[in-house]
């Protein structure tokens, strides 16, 4: 395979120029703190702050998700690499308002030791911090075994509503209770055809047929869990979808999706996947979705939760209360997702 | 002839010897992660001994536990991910347990695998037989506690030669730890990453006591 043209300077700096430019593109609203944070620039007094964070090469995710009515703050790791426990507290420090700092990142083995280092140097600086893992994938592990469980596209919109919940709440635990609940109602299936490459040494992530598709893909290019033959649009879309619901079924700790229900409805690129393919994807879910009498309240749809130029899919489902609703209807605005009013 | 009872300054040199042997070994770390993970342990481990080199050069340490504590945070500050909080450790945690001693023998070796297996074990969860680095890292601390009577020399050729039988055993075991557990039966043939790792570092270690 011919080497990825990418356009990178010294390949062992993409993660801090690559902030650089995201500062730039927030236009004042963000500025970059500490060894390689990115932190609203207005955080109000006595505000419960909500910091996110991962490994960097996921854009628009993690950062991007800093911005109004989401995340206070990011901490950024390098390429694929959970950040530093130096960063996370100095993230921390940024963040917070007095009021407690709520650390909500995806469930990977090296975030949770960084990130509990660094609450371990918050706390010594007698900051309140609290710490809600996502786990929505669905592949990753059996319903009754979430602690393996990984974190995947369903950030965005688990994310967007704990941001939405962080503005009126009085307390870390209100805040706290809110997460949680929006990552048990979210799952996510997804899928990869072919992988991405590590920007520093242009090696892709993993190796797959051409003719195979792997269910259950990380966003690391972790290879997925079963490998099926290449397929249609139409022929994937309901397989992917079967096991969300299977999931949503078998976990005792939620309901079964059922007719009524309002999701929303999230419709990830992995990189490579064009816009054109997701929409392909997205009219067949809302077929089966419809048939099921499943309300889609909100849709999602594009390029969130990539892995460089890794090609394939992922659907997230985040089911609504009366509670998560009125959260959703919030506006926000960031690099990664805006939502207008109305 | 071999070196004995290191002092600090020559604990340091050891350090910046084991620094350069990782980074020589990149693209073999690199290519052991991708066949299990993302392939990013070796650019993290050479950016981590970067940080260790830098740290180290041109400082001094009045004992031997404030050297391997200034690498483990060199590299725990400078790298990330999973394998800078668990490499860190094994140096931060190993360190001390060797608090204001001024030599380093096979005894103090022997104390330094012992903290470094309980600490990593801590932060990371992980147990033997997980197909981790704690599988090359957990053989050489019980090792280490035989071989603490006699020269240091021999004490890390024997713990490193544990280390390597070791990664030699985690090609056989089921990843059930990090992002490799999602292969399962599909990451056995493969050693772990970190415990190539950890088998160069010891090795890199004796090749120094031994030149």
């Amino acid at each position: 395979m011919s080497e990825i043209k990418k356009l990178v300077n010294d390949k062992l700096k993409v993660a801090d120029e690559l902030l650089d430019g995201l500062v730039e593109a927030y236009d004042g609203e963000c500025k970059r703190v500490g060894t390689r944070s990115i932190v609203r620039s207005d955080i109000p007094d006595g505000k419960v702050a909500l910091l996110v964070g991962g490994g960097s090469g996921h854009e628009p995710i993690y950062h991007g998700l800093v911005g109004r009515n989401l995340a206070d703050g990011a901490a950024c790791g390098d390429i694929f690499a959970a950040p530093s426990p130096d960063i996370v507290f100095e993230a921390t420090q940024a963040v917070n308002r007095g009021n407690g700092v709520l650390y909500l990142y995806g469930n990977y083995a090296g975030d949770v030791m960084n990130f509990d280092m660094g609450a371990e140097l918050a706390e010594e600086e007698g900051i309140d911090v609290r710490t809600v893992l996502i786990w929505d994938d669905a592949c990753s592990a059996a319903p009754d075994n979430k602690k393996d469980r990984r974190g995947v596209a369903g950030l965005v919109p688990i994310v967007k509503l704990a941001g939405a919940a962080s503005q009126g709440a009085k307390t870390l635990d209100e805040l706290v209770a809110t997460a949680k609940k929006a990552v048990l109602q979210t799952r996510s299936v997804g899928v990869s055809m072919s992988p991405g490459s590590i920007p520093a040494t242009g090696n892709p992530t993993f190796e797959i047929e051409e003719d195979k598709i792997g269910l259950g893909m990380g966003i690391h290019g972790e290879p997925g869990v079963k490998e099926i033959p290449m397929t249609t649009a139409d022929e994937l879309t309901p397989m992917m979808l079967d096991l969300v619901f299977e999931d949503f079924e078998k976990d005792e700790e939620v309901e079964a999706l059922k007719k009524g229900d309002e999701i929303i409805f999230f419709v990830n690129s992995l990189g490579s996947t064009t816009m054109m393919e997701c929409l392909i994807c997205l009219r067949k879910a809302k077929e089966i979705l419809d048939a099921k009498g499943i309300v889609v309240y909100d849709t999602i749809v594009g390029p969130l939760v990539t892995c460089q130029e890794m090609a394939g899919i992922s659907f997230s489902i985040t089911r609504l209360d009366g509670e998560l609703k009125k959260l959703w209807d919030m506006p926000c605005e960031s690099v990664c997702y805006s939502k207008m009013e109305g | 002839m071999a070196k004995e009872n290191l002092s600090a300054e020559e604990v340091k040199a050891m350090l910046l010897h084991v620094a350069d042997r990782i980074i020589e070994a990149e693209p073999e770390l690199t290519d052991a992660d991708r066949n299990l993970g993302d392939g990013d342990h070796g650019l993290g481990m050479q950016r981590g001994m970067n940080a260790v080199k830098e740290k180290l050069e041109g400082a001094d340490f009045e004992s031997v536990d404030k050297a391997f504590g200034a690498a483990g945070m060199a590299m725990i500050s400078s790298m990330g991910g999973a394998s800078g909080a668990i490499f860190g450790t094994v140096f931060r945690s190993g360190g001390k347990a060797l608090a204001g001693k001024e030599n380093f023998g096979a005894e103090e070796l022997a104390q330094l695998l012992q903290a470094a297996v309980e600490g990593v074990m801590e932060r990371g969860g992980a147990k033997p037989g997980d197909k981790t680095m704690i599988d090359a890292l957990h053989p050489a601390a019980e090792k280490g506690k035989e071989v603490a009577g006699g020269p240091l020399v021999e004490a890390l050729d024997a713990v490193a030669a544990a280390a390597e039988a070791g990664k030699e055993a985690s090609k056989a075991m089921v990843a059930t730890m990090g992002r490799a557990k999602t292969l399962g039966e599909r990451s056995v043939g493969h050693p772990d990453a970190g415990a190539v790792s950890i088998s160069i570092i010891l090795r890199a270690m004796h090749e120094y006591v031994a030149s």
